[in-house]
């Protein structure tokens, strides 16, 4: 019975911690300042609350009667998809080797990055404003759109896939004589082509999300029909298109959940 | 006889390293693939007159852009600026409130009824199969245009990204501390505190940090659609044709997307 073990039984197992506790009152302190911002009051929730029982009144039931349009504008965000996630990651595949920095010199490596860190930075709808000026309206400045964003987000995970692998692997091949070709063949590839087959999926599904809605600044596929009905406040055919859209989205996602589960 | 003049025929077979089935999938992707494209390439509609002064036009907008013009960004960008994280850093607050519920009935170790599990899992879909700016279109048509719109947009989509996340780490925790802890016939909030929290609370901080970095990106578009931030100001000077002050947004765009992940990546060091 020292006084040093009964001290020890006494201490609280679950101490406070006034770090985590301040960080809470900031916390708590910015959302209740940023409420204060949005001009949130009753009137308004009421109004909204109206508005959004007539709009779901008025979207119920859908209205399919216009499906050529909406058969038109899927199959062309399709497409949009499609021609972008192939390039886009045909593309990807030289940047982020450049940019992998246990493969290449810095001054290949930084060049390389910034480029990805550029595609990175805008959203897909941003970019298609400037290639819908470059290219005029249509599916072309869409597809550019998605492969600049297909290109920031596939390169840098590949480059950072490639920056893990064991070189081990590559040093045995590269012990054997083969060449550069072949020390990429057969050390760096079969390590990441799992990894690369689940990036590629995901940025499809991802290019399938974005494409219908490059439309809404005139670059093709159904966001261009939807935003029209939105404003022509035809809300019976947004629900067919809204419906339509999820109903293509999850199926992209089944279909990339085989795809990964083939290539594992 | 033959066997005993060549010892190694018996074992010398041909490896394979998949089976057949595995083999014909992965060319049956490979064909679905080609043939997307094929089919693509052929059907999409490109004008090629558009595209053979494509150069031309970039040069074009390249000129009209440069030099930007920065005095823009005092009258009409910063506000919005501060706006748009306001819109991120909000939404995916709300974002968090609302998928933790979601996140705790979609855990197949915490709730075991499957009306809630379904109805959670439906939530979680449907959340991430629309898109922020339909999302936005939404609440304008709803509450009006206005950084209330962009708020919930950025928070409903992101609710399904951070609940389904969240629950599957909810999913992966350890089992053998839950259950000491009710074996001392811990109520179910302190097992849900005191057990599942500290092994989640890690995962949580980095998917909201992950979340809030892709915020700031998507609620600059917000705008576009009348729901608030910086998009406005772009929309603005699209439609007015002061290229020079889409060249100001998109700069001060950049550069906060670009401190944002720099912050970011400097949080996850520092606490994770």
């Amino acid at each position: 019975m020292t006084p040093s073990s009964t001290s020890a039984a006494k201490r609280d197992p679950f101490p406070v911690n006034w770090w985590t506790r301040a960080l809470w009152a900031v916390a708590l302190a910015y959302v209740v300042y940023a409420f204060g911002l949005l001009d949130l009051n009753w009137d308004r929730m009421v109004a909204g609350m109206g508005h959004g029982g007539d709009m779901l009144a008025r979207m119920v039931p859908p209205n399919f009667s216009r499906w050529s349009l909406l058969l038109e504008g899927m199959l062309e965000s399709l497409e949009i998809a499609v021609l972008a996630s192939a390039v886009g990651i045909l593309l990807s595949l030289p940047i982020g080797f450049l940019a992998a920095r246990n493969m290449m010199p810095p001054w290949i490596t930084w060049p390389a990055r910034a480029l990805i860190a550029i595609c990175r930075s805008f959203h897909p709808v941003i970019v298609a404003i400037i290639f819908v000026k470059a290219v005029g309206f249509g599916a072309l400045a869409g597809i550019l759109a998605l492969i600049v964003a297909s290109i920031g987000f596939i390169a840098k995970l590949f480059a950072e896939a490639i920056e893990e692998i064991s070189l081990k692997q590559v040093e045995a091949v590269r012990a054997t004589g083969a060449s550069f070709g072949n020390v990429i063949i057969f050390s760096v590839v079969p390590q990441v082509l799992a990894r690369f087959v689940g990036f590629a999926t995901y940025q499809i599904d991802s290019n399938l999300r974005n494409s219908t809605m490059v439309g809404i600044v005139g670059a093709g596929g159904i966001g261009g029909t939807l935003f029209s009905a939105f404003q022509r406040f035809d809300y019976d055919f947004v629900a067919a298109i809204l419906i339509s859209l999820i109903a293509v989205i999850m199926a992209g996602e089944y279909l990339s959940i085989w795809v990964k589960e083939v290539f594992k | 006889m033959t066997n005993a003049a060549d010892p190694v025929q018996g074992t010398h077979r041909r490896l394979q390293r998949f089976t057949p089935v595995e083999r014909f999938s992965r060319w049956l992707v490979l064909l679905l693939v080609v043939s997307a494209i094929v089919v693509s390439t052929r059907h999409v509609q490109i004008i090629p007159e558009f595209l053979y002064d494509a150069p031309e036009q970039m040069l074009d907008l390249l000129q009209r852009l440069w030099p930007p013009d920065l005095s823009y960004y005092q009258i009409g960008v910063h506000e919005a600026l501060v706006e748009t994280l306001h819109i991120a850093s909000l939404g995916t607050i709300l974002a968090l409130i609302l998928a933790l519920p979601v996140a705790l009935f979609s855990a197949r170790n915490i709730t075991s009824n499957p009306v809630l599990q379904v109805l959670a899992k439906f939530i979680l879909v449907s959340s991430r199969s629309v898109n922020s700016l339909v999302w936005a279109l939404l609440f304008v048509a709803i509450f009006g245009p206005g950084t209330l719109a962009g708020v919930l947009a950025i928070a409903f989509r992101s609710v399904g990204f951070v609940g389904k996340l969240l629950g599957e780490a909810l999913e992966e925790a350890n089992m053998g501390t839950i259950e000491a802890l009710s074996a001392t016939g811990a109520p179910r909030l302190s097992i849900l505190l005191k057990g599942y929290w500290p092994q989640v609370k890690p995962a949580l901080w980095s998917i909201a940090l992950f979340r809030w970095d892709i915020n700031v990106r998507e609620s600059a578009v917000l705008g576009l659609v009348g729901a608030g931030g910086i998009g406005v100001a772009l929309n603005n000077a699209l439609n007015t044709f002061y290229w020079d002050k889409v060249s100001t947004v998109l700069l001060s765009i950049f550069a906060v997307v670009i401190i944002a992940e720099l912050v970011v990546t400097e949080i996850r060091k520092r606490i994770i």
